[in-house]
């Protein structure tokens, strides 16, 4: 325990506990809308494409790439000690449905936009798991038999 | 054929701002009073012309000295009768609340509105970090709203959010940080010709790369200065207007738009924010151009913001806005289109928006001393906010 930040904990209700209480199953998830599968986020009663009423949270991959990133020198929050890599990532099963996270498992100096990730889950009280980015090794190895 | 019902029947005719400080120990109410009543008097009014009140945010939940006074304590301070008010943080920007009032004078709903907008975060966060987060601060607290997805990752601050759209921009369009340093370092060059400003020393590109790193790539010289002030803007009907003292400054257009997502992170384009559209709105009300404009007050609660603005509103190409600005020149007080020209909240400190528009007039009433634009300027244009809020006003003096 002693090696996890301090951090600032969501309130979870009956409205988002599928996306922090996902990680005890290991699994990444969103609402999505059973008429026109678009994944919402964050979580709406209804879908604002189709406006079906109808959402279901479903497990992505947890893949994502890379959209932007900082690496933060501030001590905004006492107990969440910098440096500290905050990125947005790119969700892999659908366009412009990100998330704001930390990289973790990568030098600050080794980040770019557009590397691949993988989504690993940080345990915390109440059953909230944080859901946390790390440099994803396949992705990197199966670009590379690419490139080859 | 141009919407103009609201812009051509609303005008600024007058500005006040109280004593603007580092941790200045006066009663936010105090700065309010003082900024009102100079407003009014600028204008050539007394507080009984006085019919309509407008702020941004008012009274809310908000981090100490966020907001320094709200619309019923104006209303009993200066014993105003009030036929409309407004007071409120969601709305297109902190600018908003002056555009609220050009809707309110244009539909007959008041003559005459007093909007302020008052801070004192220098003196209430009394030199150190915001107050009530982290180990120790509480452990019943839980992040919900907007800051549900991002403080449990220690994105707790609009620097963070702010400095990944920057580092995006950078990514598509090569921007650098030497580009991205003239915002600052135009803005101290300017802060320097202007007695109220608080940070007035000469900065050096070295000096701008020898500050520590906030979230990069944002340095301390890319954030905003908090300070304690009020400043206040009188928005007139334009047959009111004529009973002013000063030459009315025709509001010709305003941009109030939010077509994109809310978000920070959900945004489309996050090498833009919701400016963009309040932006192009603008341009949509006018048959002026961006190169009619001779001043430009654009928003640098971080320096980035600016650089968006200028991209928003067409005085660069989206993109561009790193090579417009990257000798100074372009955007200098005798440059194409001068910036920022009290020092924008980077040097002449954070009054929240209304320090823009305040800046616009007096460069449009030719009174800006020392920091004057040497054009004689006729045109200006002020902008605020970031993120999912932001507004603009477009003023033309006719004479």
């Amino acid at each position: 325990m002693s090696d996890k930040p301090f951090r600032l904990l969501p309130a979870v209700g009956p409205h988002n506990e599928h996306f922090w209480h996902g990680g005890a199953e290991g699994e990444l998830r969103f609402l999505r809308c059973d008429a026109c599968s678009t994944y919402v986020h964050p979580p709406l009663p209804i879908c604002p494409e189709c406006l079906g009423r109808a959402l279901t949270p479903e497990a992505v991959s947890g893949r994502a790439t890379v959209h932007t990133y900082t690496v933060n020198h501030h001590p905004w929050i006492p107990g969440f000690d910098p440096p500290y890599i905050v990125a947005i990532v790119d969700i892999e099963e659908q366009a412009g449905l990100r998330l704001t996270t930390n990289l973790v498992g990568c030098a600050p100096e080794d980040v770019q936009i557009g590397m691949p990730v993988k989504v690993c889950f940080e345990e915390r009280d109440e059953g909230i798991h944080i859901p946390l980015f790390e440099p994803d090794p396949n992705a990197a190895k199966c670009r590379a038999e690419h490139i080859e | 054929m141009k919407a103009r019902n609201l812009e051509r029947k609303s005008a600024i005719t007058g500005v006040g701002q109280s004593a603007v400080g580092r941790r200045l120990n006066i009663d936010p109410l105090a700065l309010t009073a003082d900024a009102c009543l100079e407003a009014i008097e600028d204008a050539g009014l007394t507080r009984d012309d006085i019919d309509g009140l407008s702020t941004y945010p008012g009274n809310m939940q908000a981090p100490a000295g966020f907001t320094g006074a709200g619309v019923t304590e104006v209303q009993e301070m200066l014993r105003l009768n009030l036929n409309w008010f407004c007071g409120g943080p969601e709305l297109p920007g902190q600018l908003g609340a002056v555009i609220n009032a050009c809707a309110a004078v244009a539909t007959g709903l008041a003559r005459h509105v007093l909007c302020f907008r008052t801070v004192w975060e220098s003196t209430a966060q009394g030199g150190g970090p915001r107050a009530g987060l982290g180990a120790g601060g509480g452990g019943g607290f839980r992040a919900s709203g907007i800051m549900e997805w991002t403080l449990p990752f220690g994105a707790a601050s609009a620097a963070v959010w702010i400095a990944m759209m920057a580092r995006r921009h950078f990514h598509e369009f090569g921007t650098t940080r030497e580009q991205m340093a003239q915002i600052a370092l135009n803005s101290r060059k300017n802060a320097g010709l202007n007695p109220n400003a608080v940070y007035r020393d000469p900065m050096t590109m070295d000096d701008y790369f020898a500050a520590r790193m906030i979230s990069d790539p944002f340095c301390l010289y890319d954030c905003d200065a908090p300070v304690d002030g009020s400043t206040a803007i009188i928005v007139s009907a334009t047959d009111a207007a004529r009973d002013c003292r000063k030459t009315p400054l025709r509001v010709e257009a305003v941009g109030s738009a939010l077509r994109g997502r809310p978000s920070w992170d959900q945004f489309d384009d996050l090498t833009t924010m919701a400016l963009r559209d309040a932006g192009a709105m603008l341009w949509e009300r006018t048959d002026l151009r961006p190169s009619d404009v001779h001043v430009a007050e654009l928003y640098d609660g971080f320096s980035f913001i600016t650089m968006c603005w200028l991209e928003a509103l067409g005085f660069c190409a989206k993109g561009e806005s790193g090579r417009f600005i990257e000798d100074g020149k372009a955007i200098a007080l005798d440059g194409e289109i001068a910036l920022n020209t009290h020092g924008g909240q980077l040097s002449a400190g954070r009054l929240h928006g209304f320090g823009f528009l305040h800046e616009a007039a007096v460069q449009l009433w030719h009174e800006g001393g020392a920091r004057q634009v040497p054009v004689e300027p006729s045109v200006a244009v002020a902008a605020a906010g970031g993120g999912p809020l932001g507004g603009c006003l477009l003023l033309v003096r006719d004479d």
